[in-house]
């Protein structure tokens, strides 16, 4: 777990994105998701929404290098893809700030050391328009005192204490925790009675 | 202290507690496929790790096989390229992989249980979030993503918290022309498509024991689009039977041996869960989506609600919903024109799903200018449909029978929805965009409502026919 992995907070401008029950697919349509990488992905981030949406705000240039995303309840909800994490991520997006998130999603942004906090529909309701209206305001996100600041203002936040954990101590690639269990992995798959043949 | 079936699996996985406070936990199987695994596979090269438990991961190819013609090379590149390199992966780490010659190949969540690789008591992942659907044998499956199935990869273990549990008891009976797609509907229904985050859900009561594999693989795939990553029914006599005789289950005296631990696996009576939740099966009628999100529905006979009458939070939702549907509110959902039919996904494509479609099919006509097609969910299943004389029921009806693939569920194959085309559907999603069109319209139902609306060329009410 080297230095450059722990995740205190982020800070950056923000980027609000209205709406609930925004699915995988719509963050990354599927059809995008036929290659071997995750390369050039950010390209195609809410393709289609953007398409039928002119001012959707992925397209505006005055959210161009913003980097906390703001979204509504149950963002990123339905497929595993985590093609949808780092297409956000390849885009600009270094946190996101959030009603609620769906699962999967939430923890596959941990994975890639991209925090998601929730805060209560009111504040992110105030973050959203106050964004809209200061695009240039900076936004912090801050991992370690479950807070998100805007101005004068401290709203508080919520992120699970496991994953607060991996990104303070900058254990989010889980494989080099895990690896650490060394020979206890191979004890407990002996002490399994299918791995013995019942 | 009496211990729920995750209780006791969690228990028996578990390989040590993480400083994080989450668990690591053994994962007994790990199923792969061609769009979740490559950059996974990179990145252990990359790392210099090896696989290491290769025996415990199996592969195939779903998402972008072609289901019309499989020749290979595949005339699409992408999809042929997906492929070589999951091939190669395989070879280079010795993972077996069902391939398209081997009979076996099919949606990774069909073939899990038809091998009988999926087995009650064990744990499983799998780079896709209908990992579910394997919890119908007394499983503790999840979705993962690209990250962790490189962890399972290198490690054979997850690092998880461990969920809290919701029991779901759908007591009496279900009536006919109601089926476990719309006993799973109306759950989503009741508790929202964000009601299960944090939760296993486990599913119970009469109804549910009652029930074959088949239908319980249906109702615990769809725990995800509840937002429960995973669900699990309690393995039984039904369980031990389907299991029996499979190519990996054990064999012989073994398979006593297992039943006898497998019994030892349920929720024991008088468990505590985090929230009970009950439902009557008799009152469910055959359920029909209306909206963008499979939570967004009404029974066949009812009208498309207003916005107006929604919860606050859900107001703007629904409006964006009917918007995008082209629908009004009051309007009746039975009789809205469909273009496309498609019975398929790891939902609702095995045998008995195929039988029930059947069954309304029989003797009857797809409606002029409706595109119907079948896409068995395995090799195995199409076998077995063919050996019944399904095919033929299909294809006289107007249905195309097509090979084993995810199809026009997620649409990265060559079917897809064109335009604004409006598809019913048996797969799990009903989301902007799924079925490969960006515009394009499903509405998810039941098999043999998917059948009935091919027939009629509009939603209609499958007991109408059956009758
Ligand atoms: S059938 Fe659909 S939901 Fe199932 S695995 Fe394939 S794409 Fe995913």
């Amino acid at each position: 777990m080297s230095h450059d992995a722990i995740r205190r907070q982020v800070v950056g401008r923000g980027i609000p994105l209205p709406g609930t029950d925004i699915d995988t697919d719509r963050i990354i349509p599927a059809r995008f998701l036929k290659t071997v990488t995750f390369e050039g992905l950010e390209e195609h981030v809410f393709e289609d929404d953007r398409l039928q949406v002119p001012d959707h705000p992925f397209n505006h240039g005055l959210y161009r290098g913003a980097t906390v995303l703001l979204v509504g309840q149950n963002f990123g909800c339905g497929s595993s893809r985590e093609h949808a994490p780092e297409a956000l991520r390849r885009w600009g997006i270094r946190g996101i700030v959030g009603e609620s998130f769906g699962e999967i999603f939430f923890g596959n942004c941990t994975a890639l050391g991209m925090p998601c906090l929730a805060v209560a529909a009111e504040d992110l309701e105030w973050l959203m328009k106050s964004t809209a209206q200061h695009p240039d305001r900076e936004i912090l996100v801050d991992v370690e005192n479950r807070e998100v600041r805007v101005a004068e203002r401290i709203i508080p936040a919520m992120i699970p204490e496991d994953h607060r954990n991996q990104l303070l101590t900058g254990t989010w690639n889980a494989t080099v925790v895990l690896l650490e269990a060394g020979e206890e992995i191979e004890r407990v798959a002996k002490s399994l009675p299918y791995v013995t043949g019942y | 202290m009496a211990e729920t079936l995750l209780d006791k699996v969690w228990r028996a996985h578990t390989v040590r507690m993480l400083p994080s406070g989450q668990t690591q936990l053994f994962i007994s199987l790990h199923l792969i496929h061609e769009v979740t695994s490559p950059q996974a596979f990179q990145m252990i090269r990359e790392a210099n790790l090896k696989v290491r438990f290769p025996e415990r991961t199996f592969a195939t190819i779903d998402h972008i096989v072609p289901t019309a013609s499989q020749l290979r090379p595949f005339g699409d590149v992408l999809a042929e390229e997906m492929t070589v390199h999951l091939v190669r992966s395989c070879k280079e780490f010795g993972i077996h992989f069902f391939d398209l010659d081997s009979g076996w190949q099919g949606i990774v969540h069909v073939i899990g249980p038809e091998l009988g690789l999926t087995q009650p008591g064990i744990t499983i992942a799998c780079g896709d979030s209908h990992t579910s659907t394997h919890g119908a044998l007394g499983a503790l499956a999840f979705g993962i993503g690209t990250s962790q199935v490189r962890d399972v990869l290198a490690t054979q273990c997850l690092a998880l918290a461990k969920p809290k549990i919701r029991q779901i008891r759908v007591e009496g009976r279900l009536t006919r022309g109601v089926y476990a797609k719309d006993v799973i509907l109306a759950i989503i229904q009741r508790l929202g498509v964000k009601g299960g985050a944090g939760y296993a859900y486990e599913y119970a009561g009469p109804v549910v024991e009652a029930m074959s594999m088949e239908e319980r693989l249906t109702i615990c795939n769809m725990s995800i689009e509840g937002g429960a990553r995973l669900g699990y029914v309690n393995p039984d006599a039904t369980t031990f039977n389907y299991l029996r005789g499979r190519p990996f289950a054990p064999q012989g005296e073994a398979f006593d041996r297992a039943v006898a631990c497998w019994k030892s696996m349920r929720t024991e009576s008088g468990a505590s869960f985090d929230d009970v939740v009950i439902l009557d099966g008799g009152s469910i009628q055959p359920v029909v989506t209306w909206g963008i999100n499979p939570g967004q529905s009404v029974e066949v006979n009812e009208r498309i609600p207003d916005p107006a009458d929604a919860p606050e939070t859900e107001r703007t939702a629904w409006a964006e919903a009917l918007a995008f549907m082209s629908f009004e509110p009051g309007q009746r959902i039975g009789g809205t024109r469909i273009d496309v039919a498609f019975i398929g996904s790891c939902t609702n494509a095995r045998l008995s799903d195929l039988r029930a479609a059947a069954e309304v099919a029989r003797g009857r006509k797809v409606a002029k200018g409706v595109r119907a097609l079948v896409v068995p969910g395995s090799q195995a299943v199409a076998k077995a449909a063919e050996a019944e004389g399904l095919h033929e029921i299909f294809e006289k009806a107007g249905f195309a029978w097509r090979n084993a693939g995810c199809s026009l569920c997620l649409g990265m194959n060559e079917d897809k929805l064109k335009g604004r085309e409006v598809c019913a559907s048996s797969s799990n999603r009903n989301f902007k965009g799924r079925q490969g069109s960006p515009t394009g319209r499903t509405l998810l139902m039941s098999p043999a409502m998917v059948a009935a609306a091919a027939i009629a060329g509009e939603v209609t009410d499958v007991r109408k026919v059956l009758r």
